[in-house]
């Protein structure tokens, strides 16, 4: 292995940190993403692209003269409304059909997103500068922006926040109620279908969150969602509904991949070698459970 | 059975003589020729089988890189070609470039369904939802990877052989759309006849319930990973002629174009009805038709409307046209309707 990421220790720490505090992003719109599958049975393939529309309203605070980071707070806020209108206008039609269904009618609202946001604010690449200036460890040799140890400081918090409201507030038991057997919920008096459009509002907020947090750090670009939804879907498959930890550990472990695959592979391989590991951790998983002659369900 | 032969009589007439009538058309009808062998293709898989895959796409970039570099490569070295650039001094004689052009096809058909064959295996066994992101994901992997590889050409693309100079000025329209329609033809007997057999049951077995079927002694493995090496064979022709026909490959929007073309053959299929004969080849005409009058009439606007229309597709029209017939008028499609238990089914709702 004559790589020089192995060969200087310096730039593996690099890429490890960079790679940790990017997956601790993934884990958060993978929580979101969880968390409607769990209790709503969809996969939703506009995921990624909440996500961008997020990061654009923190950009366009930017653009206004207001701090970025504002839209951690503003963007969860307005995305959350988005996310209670999809659910009305289209998610509502397509909860108890097949995921087929509710897969590509997702995939139908990705492709509306995409060209309306393209529309909307154009086809360039764009970030919102937090002018938070960079830590440099060791002797200068590691660079870590402050942005990103704030995205992840952020993310954690609102990961936090989001399980104590899940285990205490009313909101919060109906959900987990619904999760549980929506049925039996809605026999005990839980309006399921507000329940629903809560439980998609909170994870377009998460989604809102995450973006504002991906234009602070990284770039945005209209049509940059599909991976995010990729990325949110693996991890979700390795950690399991229901399971934060997983999550979390998951997140953190593909970002540090993806790191790697950008210094190893070269930074036009990322994205597909993203998608290549989806493949292949589906194929594994397969196997894995074909031995006890049962499939991923 | 009478009627049959007049209707196909009509339409294989009709098809012949088309570039003759609308001259203008020609490019647009050898798009809709391939659209429809991509949406019977699709519905091979995704309707007569029940495996829903966003995935085919891989077969159609695949067998349109590979014509094209077969086409170049049995001449002239690829990666001069390929070279971004430089004039371009290679010039294909008519008589080389045709030969290409078969090789390549043939490659081109061939090549995909091995690679479905071997890849089937590990795919395959996924189900449902999963096999359906686990094919997205291959789709757009696919589509990124070559857009980093050199010698087809990375992200400027790749410019497939020119038509070679003959004395005619139509010519280059009308091969193309007889490629396309001797393919779509070809596509449409094999598949017809494949669905008068046995085959065909055992995929329709294997979508209504796969534990039965295998419960049955059906080894449902080795049907479904033909049923995708069929998909793939003529996905991988379509790809072919396709990339002659636009005369440039470029990774992620020509090729291994998901967005487009990957959505389209699923909706083609949806909105003509998954599961029949027919339904992909009306619905991929409508779609066609549709597609190029909001494409002409507000350029910009198409990627909103293809979204709006998926929704409202998925929504409130998963059974497609055929499906919409069939239950409208049983009869027709050798349906025996008793006429009081349908009354009784009718009260009922």
């Amino acid at each position: 292995m004559d790589f020089l990421i192995f060969q200087v220790p310096m730039l593996t720490l690099q890429a490890v940190l960079d790679g940790l505090l990017l997956g601790i992003l993934f884990a958060l719109i993978a929580y979101g993403m969880a968390l409607q599958w769990g209790v709503m049975n969809i996969i939703n393939i506009a995921q990624g692209d909440l996500v961008i529309l997020g990061g654009y309203i923190a950009y366009f605070m930017y653009l206004y003269g207001i701090h970025p980071a504002w839209g951690v707070i503003v963007s969860p806020i307005i995305m959350y409304f988005v996310g209670v209108i999809i659910y009305k206008l289209v998610i509502n039609k397509v909860v108890d059909r097949d995921l087929f269904i509710s897969i590509l009618a997702t995939f139908g609202i990705s492709i509306l997103f995409m060209q309306l946001m393209n529309f909307a604010f154009g086809a360039d690449v764009v970030l919102a500068n937090s002018g938070y200036g960079t830590t440099m460890l060791f002797d200068n040799s590691v660079t870590l922006p402050n942005s990103k140890i704030f995205s992840a400081f952020i993310s954690i918090v609102f990961a936090i926040g989001l399980v104590i409201y899940m285990k205490k507030s009313k909101l919060g038991r109906a959900i987990r109620a619904t999760a549980q057997n929506a049925r039996a919920a809605k026999i005990l008096g839980v309006d399921t279908e507000k329940v629903y459009a809560a439980t998609f509002g909170i994870n377009a907020a998460l989604c809102g969150v995450a973006g504002a947090l991906i234009s602070i750090t990284f770039t945005i670009h209209p049509y940059m969602g599909l991976p995010y939804t990729i990325r949110s879907f693996m991890i979700v498959i390795v950690a399991g509904l229901g399971n934060l930890p997983g999550v979390a550990m998951s997140g953190m472990g593909l970002g540090v991949f993806e790191e790697f695959a950008d210094y190893i592979l070269g930074t036009e391989f990322r994205i597909g070698s993203v998608f290549l590991l989806l493949v292949l951790i589906l194929v594994y998983r397969r196997f894995k459970l074909s031995r006890k002659r049962e499939y991923l369900k | 059975m009478n009627k049959n032969i007049i209707l196909y009589g009509a339409i294989l007439i009709f098809g012949i003589a088309a570039p003759f009538i609308f001259p203008a058309f020609k490019v647009q009808l050898s798009i809709l020729c391939i659209l429809i062998i991509l949406a019977i293709t699709w519905n091979v898989q995704g309707g007569e089988m029940g495996y829903n895959t966003f995935g085919n796409i891989l077969f159609y970039g695949l067998g349109m890189y590979l014509c094209a570099s077969v086409q170049v490569g049995m001449f002239f070295p690829l990666g001069e070609w390929t070279e971004g650039g430089g004039e371009k001094t290679f010039v294909h004689t008519p008589a080389q470039f045709f030969q290409g052009f078969a090789v390549g096809l043939a490659v081109a058909a061939v090549v995909p369904a091995i690679i479905a064959g071997l890849i089937g295996y590990s795919i395959l066994g996924l189900r449902g939802h999963y096999f359906a992101i686990c094919t997205l994901g291959l789709g757009v992997a696919a589509g990124e990877i070559s857009g980093g590889i050199e010698i087809i050409g990375a992200g400027q693309g790749f410019t497939t052989p020119p038509f070679p100079n003959v004395d005619r000025l139509e010519a280059r329209g009308e091969f193309f759309y007889f490629c396309s329609f001797i393919v779509l033809v070809l596509t449409f007997l094999a598949v017809k006849a494949i669905y008068s057999t046995r085959f065909k049951l055992v995929l329709n077995a294997i979508r209504d319930n796969e534990d039965k079927a295998e419960a049955m002694g059906i080894q449902t493995m080795k049907y479904k990973i033909i049923g995708w090496m069929i998909s793939a064979f003529f996905c991988g022709l379509a790809g072919g002629i396709m990339g002659g026909l636009v005369g440039y490959i470029d990774s992620t929007d020509v090729a291994f174009d998901g967005r487009e073309m990957g959505v389209f053959m699923v909706l083609m299929a949806i909105l003509g009805g998954k599961g029949t004969l027919w339904g992909p080849v009306i619905g991929a005409t409508l779609f066609h038709i549709f597609k190029e009058g909001f494409w002409t009439f507000f350029l910009g606007w198409q990627y909103v409307a293809l979204g709006v229309l998926i929704v409202v597709i998925v929504i409130y029209f998963p059974e497609g046209i055929m499906g919409w017939l069939r239950e409208k008028y049983p009869e027709r499609f050798g349906e025996v309707v008793d006429e009081a238990d349908r009354k009784a089914q009718v009260t009922l709702k």
